[in-house]
């Protein structure tokens, strides 16, 4: 049974708040938040380390929406979001080698260090996208294709609380309500925009309510059962032909924005700290499991271990792998589709110029 | 046999829906309406409204939404009411579309068309006239395109649609009703031009015009006008793509004539003239010239309302034939 308090609703009917699911779905879900918290904090200290370079935005008191979603939903339905995206990329079948091969430049890296932080994708999963609110369109438009396609599917389109304001957001919301598109539009509301509270940047900050003429669902986003079941719900909603729907999360980031902010000039360290203490996703999870005897302290304590463990392993393989070759054949791969390419792309000088056809230098 | 601008889009695109489920037309007005310029004329009819769909007056989100439904694999035809309104969504179309498969390290191809008129129409004054074609030809991971002829929009829409790349067709709404001669060849579904190879409009000896989209027409006024009054042979060489641009051509046609101007109605600075100099400059095509390169543009100003100046900002057969002049040194350049 979930609390009373896990869900709000504008316009529909909230879920269930009692339902069953398997024993092994709990534990997975436990497993999969902790090795996501593992993966950003190994991320956290790679980029102290300066192994990493750029922006850097992490997901630490976020896990539960990446891990309840990829467990509602199955490998045919779409997942984007914006630039906190590791775990999200883990959770649609990428490696913690593979995210942070990528996060260091190497060629293990899932965009082979083509993408960096911000851009990461796996089947199903679009990205990682950079400008904010620029992937809300993209995901109405993973929607229509499985409308267009007959598919009994649908598309998590994730932004922030912060993203919620760009007017793009609101184009989508309007084309899939009209044409009825299997999209969910997910804000992940974590109360920061950066540095800027919802409240001074948000007329109204409910944000499940924005959709205005669609319906919206806000959930517990730290309690995962709670993620989950609203998660499930929401595809249930728009499979079966009713549209899409708004959901809000409400979470809440333990970091800074990014590697450069200390997450403490716009809010106090009692409001991080209280909410480490009392609403973190993992101990909750953790708590149910003892609670329904699903697992000992012992075995919970083994779990741990063995995330610690696979990510450390992990973490390794990614730092002794090499970074990408500086050779024009490898900088310019996957401008275009090859054999579609342009003939010649240009160098830095025009003797480094490079012939696709000759599959080397174009004028030497 | 000759065929408008209009029909070869037209058949174009039709060809391209029967012959593929997965290409769909979108746009605003593109349906119901026929579009704004007719160019979608009768598509509704044929492919019903799963396909040729009518979008909310919002550019910014359906570029965003065809761009995520050719992440999925469709072929999405995206319809501009004119490329001055993609400034809504060029954000869509460099970041989302050009370089998301760099990014993904070639894992998400982005197979669309963004097409619509592009550059001045007439008596519409600044904000919708603009050409776009320096603009988009300088992103990589962009095509570029931009016709002239009936054949050129027919070959090369119908290949932008099967380019798994994503393909930026500027069109130009003063040509949409013009009649061009069309091949037994061209009029056939099989019909597909390479990306990328630019056409000998007209061949020449003694200096080489390059340019593309509408203004090939004062380009071909004016080789006859400097044919009949200084016996000068003119090659006119029509680009039909921006990117690539086809310096090989460039350079050939140099070599035979010494001597090339460029025309285009876009703004001069950092323009396809600035760019074809310098590919010029940095090529062997250098060495043959026997004048350097001039160029003939749009004037360095908002495009003005009136017809005086409207007409006094782009170029036309007379800018052209003194462009031909002074490489030559005729007429008041002698």
């Amino acid at each position: 049974d979930l609390p009373e308090s896990s869900f709000e609703t504008y316009k529909m009917d909230a879920p269930e708040l009692t339902f069953e699911t398997e024993k092994s779905t709990l534990l997975q879900m436990y497993k999969d938040m902790i090795i996501i918290r593992r993966m950003e904090m190994a991320a956290d200290a790679l980029y102290k380390s300066k192994k990493i370079r750029g922006f850097c935005h992490l997901s630490v008191g976020q896990e539960a929406i990446a891990v309840g979603i990829e467990n509602a939903i199955d490998a045919n339905d779409d997942v984007i979001t914006s630039y906190r995206c590791h775990g999200f990329t883990h959770m649609r079948g990428a490696s913690v080698k593979e995210v942070l091969g990528e996060l260091m430049g190497k060629r293990c890296g899932v965009s082979y260090g083509k993408g960096g932080s911000m851009h990461m994708y796996a089947p199903g999963f679009y990205g990682g996208n950079g400008i904010v609110g620029a992937q809300v369109p993209l995901g109405a438009g993973l929607a229509f294709a499985h409308q267009y396609k007959n598919k009994p599917n649908c598309t998590f389109t994730l932004y922030g609380d912060g993203a919620a304001n760009q007017g793009q957001v609101f184009e989508s919301f309007n084309m899939a309500k009209l044409w009825n598109l299997p999209c969910i539009f997910a804000c992940e509301n974590n109360k920061y925009g950066m540095g800027t509270s919802a409240s001074r940047s948000s007329a109204m900050t409910e944000y499940y309510k924005r959709g205005q003429y669609i319906p919206g669902l806000k959930v517990n986003g730290m309690d995962i059962l709670a993620v989950y079941q609203a998660s499930k719900f929401a595809k249930d909603w728009c499979v079966s032909g009713n549209g899409p729907l708004v959901l809000e999360y409400e979470t809440y980031r333990y970091g800074g924005h990014s590697m450069s902010d200390p997450g403490t000039t716009y809010r106090t360290r009692e409001e991080v700290q209280n909410m480490r203490s009392r609403n973190d996703p993992i101990a909750g999870l953790k708590a149910h499991l003892l609670e329904f005897g699903i697992a000992t302290e012992d075995e919970v304590k083994s779990f741990d271990k063995a995330a610690r463990k696979y990510v450390d392993e992990q973490v390794k393989e990614a730092e002794v792998s090499p970074p990408p070759e500086a050779k024009m054949d490898i900088l310019f791969e996957d401008v275009y589709v090859p054999g579609s390419e342009i003939p010649v792309l240009r160098g830095r000088i025009r003797d480094d110029s490079w012939s696709f056809e000759k599959k080397g230098f174009a004028y030497k | 046999v000759t065929m408008t601008v209009r029909d070869a889009l037209n058949s174009a695109m039709q060809e391209e829906l029967d012959r593929d489920p997965d290409v769909f037309l979108m746009g605003e007005e593109v349906a119901q309406y026929n579009g704004a310029y007719k160019i979608s004329r009768g598509l509704l009819d044929k492919f019903g409204p799963k396909r040729i769909v009518d979008t909310p007056i919002t550019e910014m989100g359906f570029t965003g939404l065809c761009v995520g439904a050719a992440l999925s694999g469709l072929k999405p035809i995206c319809e501009f009411m004119t490329f001055n309104f993609a400034m809504q969504s060029i954000d869509q179309i460099i970041n989302s579309a050009a370089k998301t498969y760099y990014m993904s390290g070639g894992k998400q191809p982005c197979n669309i068309t963004f097409r619509g008129p592009n550059g001045a129409a007439a008596g519409v004054a600044a904000q919708h006239s603009q050409d776009y074609s320096a603009w988009y030809g300088s992103i990589p991971g962009l095509k570029v395109i931009s016709p002239f002829s009936a054949e050129d929009h027919k070959g090369l829409m119908k290949a932008a649609i099967r380019d798994p790349n994503p393909v930026v067709f500027l069109e130009n709404e003063l040509l949409y009703g013009e009649s061009f001669p069309i091949s037994e060849e061209a009029a056939s579904p099989d019909f597909v031009l390479p990306i990328g190879t630019a056409k000998i409009e007209l061949e020449g000896t003694d200096v080489t015009v390059i340019s593309h989209s509408r203004n090939l027409i004062f380009c071909l006024e004016a080789a006859q006008v400097v044919k009949e009054k200084y016996g000068v042979s003119v090659e006119v060489l029509n680009l039909r793509s921006i990117k690539p641009l086809d310096v090989p051509s460039i350079v050939e046609s140099i070599k035979k004539t010494n001597h090339a101007i460029t025309v285009e109605a876009g703004f001069p600075a950092f323009g396809v003239g600035s760019e074809i100099c310098a590919q010029v400059m940095e090529s062997e095509g250098f060495d043959y010239l026997d004048a350097p390169i001039e160029r003939i543009t749009g004037c360095e100003v908002p495009t003005p309302y009136a017809k005086e100046l409207e007409d006094f900002a782009f170029p036309d057969t007379p800018t052209v034939v003194r462009g031909i002049e002074k490489v030559l040194s005729l007429g008041e350049f002698a």
